[in-house]
This record gives structure tokens, sequence and C-alpha cells, in this order.
């Protein structure tokens, strides 16, 4: 297994208290495969993102237990210039805004470059060189007259373009996309999607896709995770998620979306809200929103069921659900 | 019956560009909107897509006369909005509202929610006389889905979806015919997505209100809407009704972003065809010649650098009276399913519908 993270958790102490952002996750992704990770704002798909990379906040957050296996080797138990070594060089991270994780007063040929420089000891040239290849690598048109171009002066597509490029630059063996294509038109992110995934079969590389579009999901990953309020409820392979979701939260996601094929009726809305971290409910943390709620509910908290051997549903009432 | 509420003919909005510090003098021109027309029915929603970038936001803040246009009218009831002043604009403005897209910067943080949702009141006093406001913003909190004991709280204490809610209140004060929402779901959550979108349907029925609904979501906009006009670079290209857009588009532009839209389905990934577009939208202040698509179309021959295509029903179609009979901007319309259809609905295994 390329990557495996174990009962991770995570929290953040601030002035008002602490909030428990992750509250032990497992998931696992391996050479060559897409694991999606959908939740919406606030679940801890990206403070989770962030410990595998090693770019949490710290303080206010702090990791408080659990263990990231990245082929084999704890990740927690690393010193952080060892960590240097495996970020950027094994695992890359695509951030969400490309505007602004990209420096704006270096040239986008500086900054690709910079990968070589810092990681391979290569001299400015070649670095610049390598730049211009990586550009075309991403079907970036007239790469060596635009490798001296700023962020400005490129469009969105294209910036997300350039993120692409960085995070491939060493060939890691693991991805982690954060929202990569959210800040797209749909016609521009149908573009990056397709050139990620190409370029993901190309060089066999792990892929976490972080999102929360369920169309997104659908189109290309292998497995999903759903994480509700720091826990993954249920994780399934793609195809028997869309089809009988093990879990109400899921099931009121997919439920929830409008469809391009279909005029719907009324949209079925999951009531209420998600759960201020601070004071998650005891028991299940989605039962004060969950239409199939009983008394065991509000007081344990469920354990990730196996429903079959690829799948779990962290629900008391996994099978009822299952069966609609 | 039919009885347009609002109609808007040739709509442009060109923001000049200009050089010098003295002598302004004009280069150029930004053509955010050059050429919309479109009508909109009593208690209909007309939804409007297109990317960013097409002019869709610009065409919002003009019907509710935030923008001047630079040519073309907006007629509300048979009469020019955008020409009006003085007295005749601050009533025909109380007829038409706008909901914004960003909750959280729409409203002010500094006020209350009585204060925000009964402002209004402060600029249209005889909609509510003063004794009477407090009570009616109470009201409005209550449909809207609030509890109204919440009157004195401040925008912060509330999530992203509520804080739509508020914005949508406010919309509602002045009791309009008419509401422009403008990607009012975009900002929110899933979950929290369809709860607004239910809210919207409902006060429509409600309170017989007319809605031009502007998002990027195509699913959204199918969802909610009678018809639906597409922009490209500040035209609409094809307009009709939802099932001729979605079911049988016409012009390339729609099939393209019909195709690029994910479908929540894995198993439709294997016998989709995807229709990806090379490039990006060109530059609206260097808009190509002839057919504004044609740099992206891969059907583009030389006759669409040369000859504008207009919004009409296209001649092939002219004759038959099917769903492809819809106005669209192409000179080689031609008919193609994009959008696979789901022949089992309820498939997702969500036994609602």
């Amino acid at each position: 297994m390329l990557l495996e993270v174990r009962d991770l958790h995570v929290e953040f102490r601030t002035r008002d208290g602490v909030a428990k952002a992750v509250n032990g996750v497992n998931y696992s992704v391996d050479e060559g495969e897409t694991l999606a990770v959908l939740g919406e704002s606030g679940s801890g798909k990206s403070v989770t993102a962030q410990a595998v990379m090693g770019i949490l906040d710290v303080p206010p957050g702090k990791i408080t237990g659990g263990e990231i296996l990245f082929r084999g080797k704890d990740l927690l138990k690393f010193k952080e210039e060892e960590r240097r070594k495996v970020r950027g060089a094994e695992m890359a991270m695509i951030f969400q805004d490309a505007l602004s994780s990209l420096n704006p007063v270096l040239s986008v040929g500086d900054q690709l470059g910079e990968m070589f420089v810092v990681h391979k000891g290569m001299s400015r040239k070649d670095a610049r060189a390598k730049a211009v290849e990586l550009m075309e690598r991403v079907r970036i048109p007239a790469a060596k007259e635009r490798v001296r171009d700023y962020p400005h002066q490129f469009s969105g597509g294209m910036r997300q373009r350039i993120m692409i490029a960085m995070a491939l630059a060493l060939e890691p063996a693991l991805i982690i996309a954060d929202e990569p294509t959210t800040a797209l038109d749909v016609t521009v992110q149908a573009q990056v999607m397709d050139l990620l995934a190409e370029l993901q079969r190309e060089l066999n590389m792990g892929l976490i896709l972080i999102t929360h579009d369920l169309g997104v999901v659908a189109d290309v990953a292998d497995k999903i995770a759903v994480m509700y309020a720091g826990r993954i409820v249920e994780s399934a392979p793609v195809h028997d998620i869309y089809k009988a979701p093990a879990h109400p939260y899921t099931r009121g996601l997919l439920d929830s979306i409008p469809r391009l094929d279909q005029k719907g009726q009324e949209l079925y809305a999951i009531k209420g809200l998600p759960p201020n971290l601070m004071h998650i409910p005891p028991g299940c943390a989605f039962n004060p929103r969950c239409p199939m709620a009983q008394d065991v509910c509000r007081t344990d908290e469920p354990e990730l069921y196996e429903v079959d051997q690829h799948r779990g549903s962290a629900c008391h009432f996994w099978r009822e659900c299952l069966n609609g | 019956m039919v009885e347009p509420i609002l109609e808007v003919t040739g709509l442009v909005k060109h923001y000049p560009l200009t050089q010098g510090i003295l002598f302004k003098k004009q280069v150029g021109a930004v053509k955010a909107v050059d050429g919309v027309d479109f009508t909109l029915n009593r208690g209909e929603t007309l939804g409007i897509v297109g990317e960013s970038g097409c002019g869709k936001s610009t065409v919002a803040k003009m019907l509710v006369n935030l923008e001047r246009p630079t040519e073309g009218s907006i007629k509300f009831k048979g009469e020019d909005i955008s020409k009006m002043s003085g007295r005749a604009l601050k009533t025909a403005r109380r007829n038409i509202q706008m909901v914004f897209q960003d909750p959280y910067t729409s409203l002010n943080p500094r006020m209350t929610v009585g204060d925000i949702i009964g402002e209004p009141y402060e600029i249209h006093p005889e909609v509510a006389p003063k004794g009477d406001r407090r009570k009616r913003v109470q009201d409005l909190l209550d449909v809207v889905g609030l509890n109204p004991e919440y009157i004195n709280r401040y925008p912060h204490q509330f999530s992203g979806g509520q804080r739509q809610r508020i914005g949508i209140a406010r919309g509602l004060a002045l009791r309009p015919e008419v509401i422009v929402a403008d990607e009012p779901v975009s900002a929110l959550d899933v979950s929290v997505q369809a709860q607004v979108i239910n809210l919207l349907d409902r006060l429509q029925d409600e309170f017989d209100l007319s809605y031009v609904f502007i998002a990027h979501d195509l699913s959204i906009v199918r969802h909610i809407s009678d018809r639906v006009g597409v922009m490209y670079l500040g035209r609409i290209v094809e307009i009709g009704k939802d099932e001729e857009i979605y079911d049988h588009p016409t012009h390339p532009y729609t099939q393209a972003l019909l195709s690029a839209v994910p479908v929540p389905d894995p198993d439709a990934r294997e016998h989709r065809e995807r229709i990806i577009l090379s490039g990006d939208v060109p530059s609206p202040t260097n808009v190509p010649s002839g057919c504004r698509f044609r740099t992206r179309c891969w059907k583009a021959q030389e006759r669409c650098s040369l000859e504008v295509p207009l919004l009409a029903v296209p001649a092939e179609f002219r004759l038959a009276s099917g769903p492809a009979a819809h106005d669209s901007a192409c000179h080689f319309a031609e008919e193609k399913t994009v959008v696979p259809k789901d022949e089992t609905p309820g498939d997702l295994g969500n036994g609602a519908e």
C-alpha cells in the first residue's frame, strides 16, 4: 500500500475552545488508484490532507493521535528535515485556488524550476529547460515563450495546469488534489480533469481527490470515502455507493443534488446544519439531521461496520439504509 | 396565460477602455454584453447559464438598474426602466429586486438582521408604515424559515445557508414581482443548497414571483427553470424551454457545455461522449468576427467568420414543430443528444421519485 492513514486525530486549539477537526480517519490509496474524499466544508477532508502532506499549521493545529504510513513508514515519526525531502519529491499537492497559491512576483518558469534547484541541485539554466518541458507536458501552448510570464498573465485553466505541472515536477508517487477544479468553468474543468487523469495513468501515481462535487467523483474515482464531522462515515468502491448508499448522510447527499438528465420535483434536503466542531453531538454526529435516528444513535457512536469486503458504513442501521 | 413582465431588447453594455490622463481617448471597449434579447413571462423562471465572463452578471445588474445599458431597452410591464430617473425609477425598482451570490459579503456585518431586512422600507416608506415594520420583518423571517426571534442578531451569528435566507427575505421585503437571483446558491454546501432551492421554489408559488435565475451550474438551472438561455461572450446563443435546451440542444456551444458537466453516475462514464473544447473564452475586448464561438468550435467554416448568426429558429427545423425548433444562433445548427437519458429514474436508490 502506498499510503495508509490510520486512526488520525487532529484538533485545533483556539481561544474559544478545542475544535475537533479530524476524529479517527482511516483511508488508504495504492499506486495508480484514485481515492475521492467527499465532504462538505468543515468535514475535515482538507485538514486530513494537510496532515498527510505535513503542512498543517501547528499551532493552532495539533495531531493528537494516529499514524500516516507512506510506503510502510510512519511520516509522523519523521524529523522535519526528512519530511521535507518526501514532500514535493514523493508526494505533492494541488491546491484549489491557483492564483493565490502561485507567487505573483516570480515568473512561472522560476517557480517550476525551483523544484529542480532545491531538490535536485540543478543549475538555473537546466531548471528553466525542465520548466519548459513540464509546461509542454501539461499542454500549455507556446511554452517556450510563456515560461517568463507571471501568474496573472495566464487564464484560470492555464494557471491550474501550472499547479499540476509543479506537482508533477519530480514525478511523485502520490498526488493530493484539494478541489482542483472548483474554481474553474465546466468546459475548462473537463479539460483539467482529463489531463490529470491521463498523467496519473502515465506515471501510475496514487491520487487523492478532495472534493464536494459528486459529479466529478463519479467521473474519475475508483473508491470513495465520505467524511462528516471529522470521521469517515462511508467508504466504498465508486459504483456501489451511487447504486445503494449504506449511510443516510451519503443517501441524503445523492438525493439532494439536482440532475442534468431529470427535471425533478422538490429536491430532498438534509434538514439542519453540519455540527459545530467544538460541540460534536454525542453518539453518531449525524443523528440530529438523520431521518432514521433512534435512541441508540444519540448515545453510542457507531464504528465503521463492515458492509462487505470492500465497504464500510458508520451507521447502526446500515442494513436498513442499504435496502432503502 | 402568457403575459410578458420583462422584455429585454438589444441590450448592450460596453465598458470603455481609455488611454491618456488629461484627454482620455477611447481605445477600445470591453464588450461585456453585446446584444441580448429575451422575455420573462409572469410566474415563470428564466435561467441564464454561461461561463465566467460571458456577461450574465452584467445582465443581472442592468435588470435591477445598478448599471445603465449602453444601448437597448428593458421594459417592465411595457415601460422602459433603463431610461427612467427620479421618482419613476424609484417606483420601478421596488418591483424588481435582487438576491446576491455571496451571503458573506452582501450583508452589512454591523447591522442587525432586523435592520438589514427592514432597510428597504426606509427607502420606500409607503410600503410599510413605521410602527408596522418590526412585525413585517418578523413575518419575513418566518416565511424564509428562520426563527422570528433572531431579529436582533447579527449576520456573523448565522451559517451560510441562513445568511442566504436573510438575503432572500430582504429581496422579498418590498413585495416585488420580479426577483433577479445572481448565483444564489453557488457559495453554499450541497446539503444546504437543496434547502435554499426548495425555498425559492416555494416562495415563487406563494408570492406569484417571476425569477431571472443566473448560475453557472447547469443541473441547478434545469431544476428550477421553465426556460433557459445560454450565454457566450456577451450574447445569448440558444434559448428555449428546459427540455428543448437540455434534451435537444442544437448549438454546438450548448452541446459542449452540457457534455462537460460531470454526471453523478459512475456507470455513465463509459458510454458518455464528451466534447472537450480547446482553449479559453476569447477576451471580450477583442471579440472574433462573425460567430463569436467559432474560435473554439469544431464545426466552424469560412461562413462563420463572415456572417453573424442570428438568434432564431434555424431553417432546417422551422417546418417541423418538434423540440429542436427553438432559437439557436448557429449557421450549422444540428440536433444532438449529449445528456444520456436516465432510463430508470430513481436508480440512485432514493426511492423518492
